[in-house]
């Protein structure tokens, strides 16, 4: 479960876990989260929890909310967001625990009212009706609240600069109840692999010479209609398959058969009677 | 009306990297233009059974139904063609069907799966889905997604309160608003669209969708869309190099040629005197 982490001038003073759908935070002690200093107002902000995402909203405070710095109306909070108000500060903290097993995590569910015969389900859906609630409340307030309703959507549109690409990737959760997702997902693949950038030379024709860095995930060969091969880019190395035409390709001198063909360094290939080599750049 | 020399179809099903086994479900049937994707869900194997169910008897029932009307025919009552009727009543009879094994056999209690169906006829693609399983067209080197979710998270984009580079880092992926077999009744969203000649369909699990960015699905068709049954291996490749973290299954239809439906001399002559 998400929490908050409250600080002034680096010493932590507490920490608030997000277990409720609306989270206040203000001066006034009827507060979730009571900050008692003048610069922050009687009702400062709240926090819209569904689910394991969480939305802060500035509630027309006086002296206003940053988020990483910047002046929110409306945001998404994101893992090690820092929210400040006053001189306090607000570390959000929603992380994915990686103990999780993996039958566990990120089944799709349904989200529905109780049906009327089934007992055995009706504690947990009663939870995620209160969800269902909650989100057709937090959707009230987005399209009631404030002046401007497009200022609204596009101040909760900022997004936070993530501090780790691979850390956007949080897997889909389990349900209502449960803590949340299973491990960080693995980082995105066809990036650049460890032996080096495939390339392609041309050997023969009219283009002889000239060199084809294999920069997309997916680089087609060939003339359209006549022969084209694919070579596709992948964690593992660099596969080539036969798309279309009645011939088949040729890697150093054996013919392809539909099958995806892993790729060597200096392999040579010929496709629509042009001779190509493969080699990987370092 | 024979279909086969006017579509072309593909399919690809993989349980994925990570799960233990695969609760999605595929069918197609080129004869009669029909393309059905089901993604199952709830426990042990019940997602299977579930999303088994609805293929199977909703391929089975579509092809009964067409050997009796033209899916292109007037409806005397709504106007619309025979084609939304038809699988509006098909996919209530799959609802009832899982339904009622989720509620009589305990070891299916809670069973259900998301839907996506295509059927196309008389140049037209009418489309039926329940749940988070889409159906993107093709056309033109540009991808676009003709089906909306039935999910928390296609609500709160609809609402304003998350845009859809917010809804990326969203953490509640997984809930869907609506599902086949989970209650007594469900409604399908049924659309209608003109299809083209060069269109590709392709209809996906969640699986590929929350794995391969639109863009990267979009240059892989733009690649080597001539090859459709590369395209379905490819597809389900890089969800898989991408973690794989679900099952994905992909079906894609080429409309090769145009398909008028074949209105009987009655319709000709009456075309003739006008």
């Amino acid at each position: 479960m998400a929490k908050l982490i409250l600080s002034l001038d680096g010493q932590v003073i507490k920490e608030f876990t997000l277990n409720k759908e609306r989270s206040t935070i203000g001066r006034k002690p009827h507060n979730d989260i009571q900050i008692d200093n003048l610069a922050v107002s009687g009702e400062h902000a709240v926090i819209m929890t569904i689910l394991n995402d969480s939305f802060l909203e500035d509630l027309g405070s006086t002296n206003g909310t940053l988020v990483n710095g910047q002046p929110v109306k409306k945001h998404f909070l994101q893992d090690n967001d820092v929210v400040e108000i006053g001189k306090y500060k607000l570390k959000y903290v929603n992380e994915v625990p990686a103990t999780m097993s993996q039958a566990e995590f990120e089944k799709t569910m349904v989200l529905r009212a109780p049906a009327a015969g089934s007992k055995a389900e009706a504690k947990s859906l009663t939870d995620s009706q209160k969800i269902v609630q909650a989100a057709v409340k937090l959707s009230d307030t987005v399209i009631n609240a404030a002046p401007a309703a497009a200022e609204v959507s596009r101040s909760a549109s900022v997004p936070a600069p993530l501090p780790d690409p691979a850390a956007a990737e949080v897997p889909k959760s389990v349900s209502a109840s449960a803590p949340s997702p299973g491990p960080p997902a693995p980082a995105r693949a066809a990036t650049a692999m460890a032996g080096g950038q495939g390339t392609i030379q041309i050997l023969s024709g009219p283009n002889a010479g000239k060199e084809l860095p294999l920069l997309k995930p997916l680089t087609t060969l060939g003339k359209p209609g006549v022969q084209v091969a694919v070579i596709a880019k992948r964690p593992q190395g660099h596969y080539i398959t036969h798309v279309e035409g009645a011939n088949f390709p040729v890697v150093n001198g054996r013919v392809l058969d539909a099958q995806a063909h892993q790729l060597n360094d200096h392999d040579i290939i010929e496709l629509a009677g042009v001779k190509m080599e493969f080699f990987l750049r370092s | 009306m024979n279909l086969t020399l006017v579509l072309e179809m593909a399919k690809a099903t993989h349980t994925g990297m990570v799960r233990s086994h695969n609760e999605d479900s595929i069918a197609t049937d080129p004869q009669i233009g029909l393309a059905v994707l089901a993604d199952g869900m709830g426990g042990y194997n019940a997602g299977e059974v579930a999303s088994g169910i609805a293929t199977a008897l909703i391929s089975s029932e579509t092809r009964e139904a067409l050997a009796r009307h033209a899916p292109h025919e007037l409806d005397k009552n709504s106007g619309s063609p025979l084609a939304t009727r038809l699988l509006r009543e098909i996919i209530a009879r799959a609802n009832t069907s899982i339904f009622q094994s989720a509620n009589s056999q305990p070891q299916y209690a809670g069973m259900g799966t998301t839907l996506v169906v295509t059927l196309l006829c008389n140049n037209q693609i009418t489309v039926a889905h329940i749940g988070d399983s889409r159906c993107y067209r093709f056309r033109g080197d540009k991808l676009q997604q003709i089906t909306r979710d039935h999910s928390l998270l296609q609500e709160q984009l609809d609402s304003g309160l998350l845009t859809k580079e917010a809804a990326k880092r969203s953490q509640n992926k997984n809930l869907v608003t609506r599902a086949v077999g989970i209650e007594p009744e469900v409604e399908a969203e049924i659309r209608t669209y003109p299809a083209q000649t060069g269109d590709i369909y392709l209809l996906c699990s969640d699986g590929l969708n929350d794995m391969v960015d639109d863009e990267d699905i979009e240059m892989t068709l733009a690649t080597i869309g001539s090859n459709l049954p590369l395209v379905a291996d490819q597809l389900v490749q890089m969800a898989n190099d991408n973690g794989g973290r679900d099952n994905v299954s992909v079906v894609l239809i080429r409309v090769k040629k145009d398909f008028p439906a074949d209105d009987g001399l009655w319709a000709k002559f009456l075309a003739w005197i006008k």
